[in-house]
This record gives structure tokens, C-alpha cells and sequence, in this order.
């Protein structure tokens, strides 16, 4: 019994069980969906293992072989991004307990929740690229009911709008990935890269990667796409914008532009610093437009907009060095954004308000949100013995060696407005005289703050991620299957028999 | 040519969904966008004169059309119809709230 399916049939199964029982067993929902997240991080930790002992494992489903069926491969990226994305779904789920217990529909959110969780699993597990194209639909169909899920007035807006340019975005992929077809008459990804590498990209591909950045920045909410983002992730719960800002847009934007741009297709110097000039483009107007703002979720959602600017910028430059930097900054800010913004819900849940002026002097009544929301905001500014910190060095460092100066000096300043708007977030949120009617706020309860203090640890011990033995298990693996570009395929087939 | 007019009917869409101020308008533009891309995948899998690929013991077949796209579409055309749906409904709750399609009059976000 192979590891892989587990991933994707595990919140499945949970989704349609949540979805049956959860009405009448009001306990239900809570226990399962923690259960099944819980479950799926240990899964991941142990697919680390795995890994490093076989290299690379293929699920072959149906057990047809690869060029004719669908395939789940699970190597170095894969089990990097399953981590990711599980441990820090367990920690929302455990927030969510007591988050969601103000909203009538508990069972609606979870199985909502679960199954956006199972296409994102499914997006990073497949290695068919049409599987890719349905696991992001699933996931995307559930972000956007769950962007609606208060179905107040701004949410709807809100929802609208990302669910007009989500499905725009989808076209877009559909289309591209029609035309890999139409070229390569194949779609497995490890087979389409060796057709590609053995008939030459032609002109194609020059049409593909557009359409491929425009579908993937559109998911990714890049610089010029970015317009729903902040609309649409403050608008959800709390747990859903940590969800979203967390780890949909890198798993539906970021990976799948990785796994497509650097094993699929291989594609030229010219598109990587077409990413690299959006990635700067975004990574400034986004903290340019994130000190204006006085709602805090909203502000988060800009700074989510300049972060993955970071993210495309590591992923530009294109050396080993620079992608290892670029994975790092993205295991580091799924932690920390997703942190602040459970620290957000964890305020709103107290005081009723998202507004940054009605708040002020929140750190004697809630020590615990005020402390760890501290942590969240320093390391994402780069503070020296935090995770943030390390990540942003190494990509401005692998900017430096690649002789790209000017980028390298934008990317250390555009740190320093981050840490401007954050300090003003910590300003009129925690610090100074208490605001007025906030004399009764109480804590947030138990698992909320169990949540917010294990992602702070994980804040402060990420550095740790950088000793040799966990780098080269962890990071440097999965960086290594970016740059082997079309060896992936040669391993894909490898490691069939 | 055919081809052509598959990507006319793709800017159609974008041009509908763009541009157009009636919630439903935008709606009818992102499924013009949807059936644009499905019939030019069909036509990615067509052959002049093809058959279908139907395997029968007493004929020899020379030339089929290819199935794998189709099997894709069907696919494709659900995952738009469940789009579609939540859309529309999303579309409807917005009429609830605001009482107009109009999205220049919908705006409570910004910043």
C-alpha cells in the first residue's frame, strides 16, 4: 500500500463524512476534521523519510504505467509542499474549533474546508497535468464558497469577484494546457517534458508560457493580477484567510508554476526574468499599499501580495541557491502569515473590530495574541533570529552572487517598509492607551491560542531548518528537483519499475 | 480558420467579462470563455473523416478521431457547470443584499 493516495483520499473521505453525519452529531465535524488533518501532517513528516530513502516514489493509479495513466509521484518538492501544507491545515483546524462556533454551519465550513484541502494535496501530488487542472478546481470551487461563507455584504463582493477571476484564471490554464497537448499528445508531465526536450519547444511553448503566467499570476495574485486578493482574503473567517493567504496561493499559483516552468517545460532565460521583474513589481507596490491601510486583515493581504513577490523574485533568479531561498521563504511565510492571521481572527473574535484605529493598548488583555502576533510580525520583517530573517538573506544573497545588485538593494529595502507597517500594526493594535469600550476584552479561548503559540515556535525555530543535515533533507531535495529541469522526467521513469 | 474563430469566440468572453456592468452579463462572458476553450479541444482531437474509435472484430479502421480529449471535456464541462452554478448563486445572494446587478453600484470595498 503506497503513501501517496492516502493524501488525497483521507479529506475526501472526511469531506463526504463531515458532509453525511456532520448535521445531526454536532461533535462530529471538530473531531474528524482534526483527526484527518492531524493524521495528514504525521503522513507528510513521514513522507519526508520516505524520500530520502527511495528518492522518488510513483502511485500509478488504476496501475496503468505512466504515459497512458494517471500518475501521483511523491519526490523531493512534493513531500516539501505536503508538509507545508498539512501541519500548518492541522493548526488552522484546531483554531476553527472554537473560531467558528459563533457561525450556524459548522459541518458546511469543514467539508468546505476538507475539500479544498484534498484538491490542494492533489495539486501537489499529481504528475498528470490534467489532474492538476481538476485538483486546482476543486480546491478553487471551495475557496470561493468559502470566501462567501459569512454571506454579508462584502463577502458576496468580495466572493464574486475572486470567483469571476479564479474561473478567468482556470480558462487560462485550460487553454495552455490544451496546446501542450495539441504539441506533445501526451499528458503526463514527466513524458510531455521528454516529447518537448526530443521535438524542440517551437514556437508552442513561446504561446503556452504567457498564457501559463497569466492563468498562475492570477492565482498567485502577482503585482498586475493581484486586484481580488485583497478583497477576497479578508472578506472569509479568520482560519479561511489563513487558509488562503497561508497556502492556496502557493500551492495553486506558486507550485504549479514551478513544477510546470522548470520540469515540464524548461523553458528560457527570458520568461525567468519576466518572473523575476513581476515578483519585484509586487513585492514593492504591495508594501507601498499596505502602510495605508487601517483594517488589519486587510493589510495582511498586502503584505501577502509583496511576500510572494519575494517568493517569484528567489524563483527568477533561477540558481540552485536562489530556488532553495525561494522554497524557504514560502515554507517561512505560509507560518507566519498564516500566525498574524489567526492573531486577526483571534481580535476580531475579542473586540468585535478589524479597524486598526479603534484598537490600541490589546497587549494587557491579551498577552498571549499580543506576544505571538509580536513574533509574527518581526520575523516577517526579517529580524535577525527569526525564520523570516534567514530565508530573505539567502535570496537576496543568491541575488547578489547572480550579479542582479539592483534587485538584490530592492528587496533588502522594500524589507525595511515591511517592518514599518508592521511595527505600525503592533503600534495601534497592542501597544499604547487602551481603546475605548476594550475594558471587558477577554483572551481567546484554549485552542485558539494552542494554534498561535505552536506557529509562533515553529517562527522562532525556523532557522533551525537551516542546519546542514534538515537543509539537505528538507529544503536543498526539494530545491534539487527544480533545478534537475528535465532529469525529473529520466527519474519519473526511473523509478517505475 | 476554424481555429481562428475559436479564439475570436475566447475574446468575445474576455471582452464580456471586462467589460460589461450587469452581473449576468459577466457571468454569460465567463461561459462563452469556457465553451471556447472546450471546442477548441475537441477540434485539437479531430480528424477530417475521422470515425470513432470504436473497436469492432470485423472491420479495419484507418482512421479515428482521438478520444482522450473528449474524455477530458466531459471533464472540463462539468467542473464549468459547477462553476457556473456557484456563481449564479452567489450572483443571486448579491441581488439580495444590494438590489441591483449594476457592479458600479457595488462597492464596498476598496482601498
Amino acid at each position: 500500500m503506497s503513501i501517496i493516495p492516502l493524501f488525497i483520499a483521507i479529506p475526501l473521505g472526511a469531506a463526504f463524512l463531515v458532509s453525511l453525519f456532520g448535521r445531526r452529531i454536532k461533535i462530529l465535524p471538530d473531531l474528524l476534521a482534526n483527526l484527518c488533518t492531524a493524521s495528514l501532517g504525521i503522513l507528510s513528516l513521514l513522507s519526508v523519510g520516505i524520500v530520502r530513502e527511495h528518492g522518488m516514489l510513483v502511485y500509478k493509479i488504476g496501475s496503468w504505467a505512466p504515459p497512458v495513466g494517471i500518475s501521483l509521484v511523491l519526490d523531493g518538492l512534493t513531500c516539501f509542499m505536503l508538509v507545508t501544507v498539512n501541519i500548518i491545515a492541522f493548526f488552522i483546524t484546531l483554531y476553527s474549533i472554537s473560531y467558528m462556533a459563533r457561525y450556524t454551519a459548522k459541518w458546511k465550513f469543514y467539508t468546505l474546508f476538507l475539500l479544498m484541502l484534498a484538491g490542494m494535496n492533489g495539486v501537489i501530488a499529481t504528475g498528470d497535468i490534467f489532474n492538476l487542472y481538476v485538483f486546482l478546481e476543486i480546491a478553487a470551487i471551495a475557496s470561493y464558497a468559502l470566501v462567501a461563507f459569512g454571506i454579508e455584504h462584502e463577502e458576496l463582493e468580495a466572493s464574486f469577484k475572486y470567483a469571476v477571476m479564479g474561473t478567468l484564471a482556470s480558462s487560462f490554464i485550460l487553454l495552455g494546457i490544451i496546446f501542450l497537448y495539441s504539441y506533445t499528445s501526451t499528458l503526463n508531465m514527466a513524458d510531455m517534458s521528454n516529447v518537448l526536450l526530443a521535438k524542440g519547444p517551437g514556437k508552442i511553448v513561446g504561446f503556452v508560457v504567457p498564457l501559463f503566467i497569466l492563468g498562475f499570476g492570477l492565482k498567485a495574485a502577482i503585482m498586475p493580477f493581484h486586484a481580488w486578493l485583497p478583497d477576497a482574503h479578508p472578506s472569509a473567517p479568520a482560519p479561511i484567510s489563513a487558509m488562503l493567504s497561508g497556502l492556496l496561493i502557493k500551492v495553486l499559483g506558486i507550485y504549479a508554476l514551478m513544477r510546470i516552468f522548470f520540469n515540464v517545460l524548461g523553458v528560457s532565460q527570458n520568461t525567468y526574468f519576466v518572473l523575476m521583474i513581476l515578483g519585484v513589481i509586487s513585492m514593492t507596490l504591495g508594501a507601498f499599499l499596505a502602510i495605508g491601510q487601517h483594517d488589519i486583515k486587510r493589510m495582511l493581504a498586502y503584505s501577502s501580495v509583496s511576500q510572494i513577490g519575494y517568493i517569484m523574485l528567489g524563483i527568477g533568479i533561477a540558481t540552485p541557491m536562489a530556488i532553495a531561498g525561494a522554497l524557504f521563504h514560502l515554507f517561512n511565510h505560509a507560518t507566519f502569515k498564516s500566525l498574524l492571521f489567526l492573531n486577526s481572527g483571534a481580535i476580531e473574535y475579542s473586540t468585535g473590530t478589524r479597524d486598526l484605529k479603534k484598537m490600541g493598548g490589546l497587549n494587557s488583555h491579551m498577552p498571549v495574541t499580543g506576544a505571538t502576533s509580536l513574533i509574527g510580525s518581526m520575523s516577517i520583517s526579517g529580524m535577525p533570529p527569526l525564520s523570516g530573517f534567514w530565508s530573505k538573506l539567502i535570496i537576496i544573497l543568491a541575488a547578489v552572487q547572480a550579479e542582479y545588485y539592483a534587485m538584490a538593494a530592492i528587496a533588502a529595502s522594500v524589507s525595511i517598509i515591511t517592518l514599518a507597517y508592521y511595527l505600525k500594526l503592533q503600534k495601534e493594535a497592542f501597544f499604547g492607551t487602551l481603546g475605548e469600550g476594550l475594558e471587558k476584552v477577554k483572551e481567546a479561548p484554549l485552542t485558539m491560542k494552542l494554534a498561535m503559540i505552536a506557529l509562533a515556535a515553529i517562527c522562532i525555530a525556523g532557522g533551525l531548518l537551516l542546519l546542514p543535515q534538515v537543509f539537505d533533507l528538507f529544503i536543498n531535495s526539494a530545491a534539487k528537483v527544480l533545478s534537475a529541469g528535465n532529469g525529473y522526467a529520466k527519474i519519473v521513469f526511473g523509478s517505475i519499475r | 480558420m476554424i481555429y481562428f474563430l475559436c479564439m475570436v469566440l475566447f475574446a468575445i468572453g474576455l471582452y464580456g467579462v471586462l467589460r460589461k456592468r450587469n452581473l449576468i452579463k459577466i457571468i454569460i462572458g465567463l461561459i462563452i470563455i469556457e465553451y471556447a476553450t472546450h471546442l477548441l479541444f475537441i477540434l485539437v482531437g479531430y480528424r477530417k473523416g475521422g470515425r470513432s474509435p470504436i473497436l469492432a472484430p470485423d472491420q479495419e479502421i484507418l482512421k479515428i478521431v482521438d478520444p482522450l480529449p473528449q474524455a477530458l471535456i466531459l471533464t472540463a464541462i462539468v467542473i464549468g457547470l459547477a462553476v457556473t452554478a456557484l456563481i449564479v448563486a452567489i450572483a443571486m445572494r448579491v441581488y439580495d443584499r444590494y438590489g441591483t446587478f449594476d457592479i458600479t453600484k457595488i462597492r464596498r470595498l476598496k482601498g
